[in-house]
């Protein structure tokens, strides 16, 4: 129990005095999950209202394709964008490995099928909505789809949301490609495993008191832009 | 005809007699055997009927009777199981469509404001920015919402909403006009204001199809009716003599306001 209280103590002592190791490891975190998600969101909101505008043959698999890709174990994709830039990787010649690069590789594959599957879910219900006026107008596919992302714009932010959420949190996949390396590559999920495991518990818990506001404020940030989409009937 | 006055057509400027060269306007409405069936289910069965280029045509009858699946077909939003539909000898299809604008029953606006929702549609027109956002005023102001233009779309009211429909349908510049009771939920002024908008898009040689419960509104603007029941077309006739001398148990009862059979 005296462990807990001094733990706690000393976690907040850390973030009071603004501990430069600690937030270079949040600053770190986010500028990886932060570039990891605007990725993502290149990737997924197009690939999202594709499938939403094009009735193609084979959308069904693509779709469950997608949806299946949002359940991979992070661990797994860890390993396999390792093999990708491990020096003797067909991308090895890159030198990525053990870089931020490396885990924004990383986690952009972990969230971008789930930005992707999450804003096709969005996206279809406004597209079963417009896609008669559409038609009747002569919108082009591609303003089909530009439009369905301008017009699902607070839906579309609550899925970024969810991504960045997955993105900060995740561990098993940064750290085989990060490697968790100080003033490198140490996030704050690969720093609070290890400093639990050295036993200092004082940082481990500041880094994890900082992640869950993290959480916490996307989460709070979410419900906001709902309401406010609601209200303006732009929901 | 001013001995009728509460019945009377507005004064239409004369279109003259039909040519055989109007067959191929794009006005011009063929349709031929054409059938919708949706699960074993014929909910549109119309053996023949054409269409004057220029005229105004009222399509009527009974809640269900297939108005707006009339409508759906023939802009070619949705395929027919069988038959044929052409405007001025070309098939339905993109190219139909493309000169053609539909406002439909229940408006579906962007989720953006009311300019927005003219500008998306003037977006793709030729002319300059300030041309265009003349022309988005203009038309704001025809349809009486120019002091609303930065309101959200969805935020107007229901008959605001129908307008702005007309409105963007207006700014694509159509040669065919097909509305699904866009009067439905407009108080008397604003009623006559789409009237007025009809009419003269008429007189500028659009064609119109106007889908109406209003007997009175129907009186005032049709040059024919075409009227459906059950899916089937039971009666096409110049709006004179249809008003006044039904040739149809269904069409007499639905005009004396019992319910039709
Ligand atoms: N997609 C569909 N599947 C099955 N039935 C349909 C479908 N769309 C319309 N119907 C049916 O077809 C019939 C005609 O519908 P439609 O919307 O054309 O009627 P309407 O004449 O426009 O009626 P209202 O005056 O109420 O607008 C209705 O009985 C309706 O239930
Ligand atoms: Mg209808």
């Amino acid at each position: 129990m005296q462990d807990f209280s001094a733990a706690f103590g000393l976690a907040f002592g850390l973030i009071a005095s603004g501990d430069a190791d600690l937030f270079e490891i949040v600053g770190l975190s986010m500028r990886v999950s932060l570039t990891a998600l605007l990725l993502s969101c290149l990737i997924g909101f197009p690939i999202g209202a594709l499938l939403v505008v094009r009735k193609f043959f084979g959308r069904g698999i693509v779709i469950a394709l997608v949806n299946s890709m949002m359940g991979f174990p992070p661990v797994v994709i860890g390993l396999l964008v390792y093999l990708a830039l491990s020096r003797a990787g067909p991308l090895g010649w890159l030198g990525l490995l053990y870089s931020p690069a490396a885990m924004i590789i990383a986690q952009t594959l972990l969230i971008a099928p789930i930005v992707a599957a999450l804003s096709r879910q969005v996206l279809e219900a406004l597209q079963a909505e417009y896609d008669e006026q559409f038609r009747s107008l002569g919108v082009s596919r591609g303003s089909a789809m530009l439009a369905l992302i301008v017009d699902g714009r607070y839906g579309l932010v609550t899925v970024a949301l969810a991504g960045f959420g997955r993105a900060v949190a995740e561990v098993g996949a940064v750290i085989i490609v990060g490697g968790n390396i100080e003033h490198l590559t140490r996030v704050m999920t690969t720093a609070i495993a290890l400093e639990t495991s050295k036993g200092d518990l004082g940082m481990a818990l500041a880094l994890g008191i900082i992640l869950m506001s993290i959480a916490v404020s996307v989460n709070l940030g979410a419900s906001a832009l709902r309401a406010i989409a609601e209200r303006q009937a732009y929901a | 005809m001013p001995d009728t006055v509460p019945f009377a057509p507005p004064d239409k400027p004369d279109k003259g007699p039909p040519t055989p060269r109007d067959r191929l306007l794009p006005g011009a409405l063929r349709l031929d055997r054409l059938t919708l069936q949706v699960a074993g289910k014929t909910l549109v069965d119309i053996e023949k009927l054409e269409l004057e280029p220029r005229s105004v045509t009222v399509v009527m009858g009974p809640n269900g009777a297939g108005k707006s699946l009339f409508l759906r077909l023939v802009h070619g939003l949705i395929p027919p199981s069988s038959g044929w539909v052409s405007w001025g000898e070309v098939a339905c299809g993109e190219a139909t469509r493309s000169t053609q604008a539909m406002v439909f029953q229940k408006p579906v606006l962007l989720r953006r404001s009311v300019a927005a929702n003219l500008d998306f549609v003037l977006r793709r027109r030729a002319g300059s920015r300030a041309e265009r956002r003349a022309r988005r005023d203009e038309l704001l102001a025809r349809v009486g919402l120019a002091g609303q233009a930065e309101q959200p779309a969805r935020l107007l009211s229901g008959g605001e909403q129908q307008r702005l429909a007309l409105a963007r349908a207006l700014a694509t510049l159509p040669k065919v006009l097909l509305l699904d009771e866009p009067t439905a939920s407009l108080d008397p002024a604003s009623v006559q204001m789409i009237e007025q908008i009809v009419l003269a898009a008429s007189a500028e040689d659009t064609k119109v199809i106007f889908v109406t419960h209003d007997v009175g509104q129907a009186r005032r603007l049709a040059d024919d009716v075409a009227f459906l029941h059950h899916g089937r077309l039971i009666e096409h006739r110049p709006a004179a003599i249809f008003f006044t001398s039904p040739a149809s148990e269904a069409v007499d009862a639905y005009l004396a306001g019992r319910i039709v059979l």
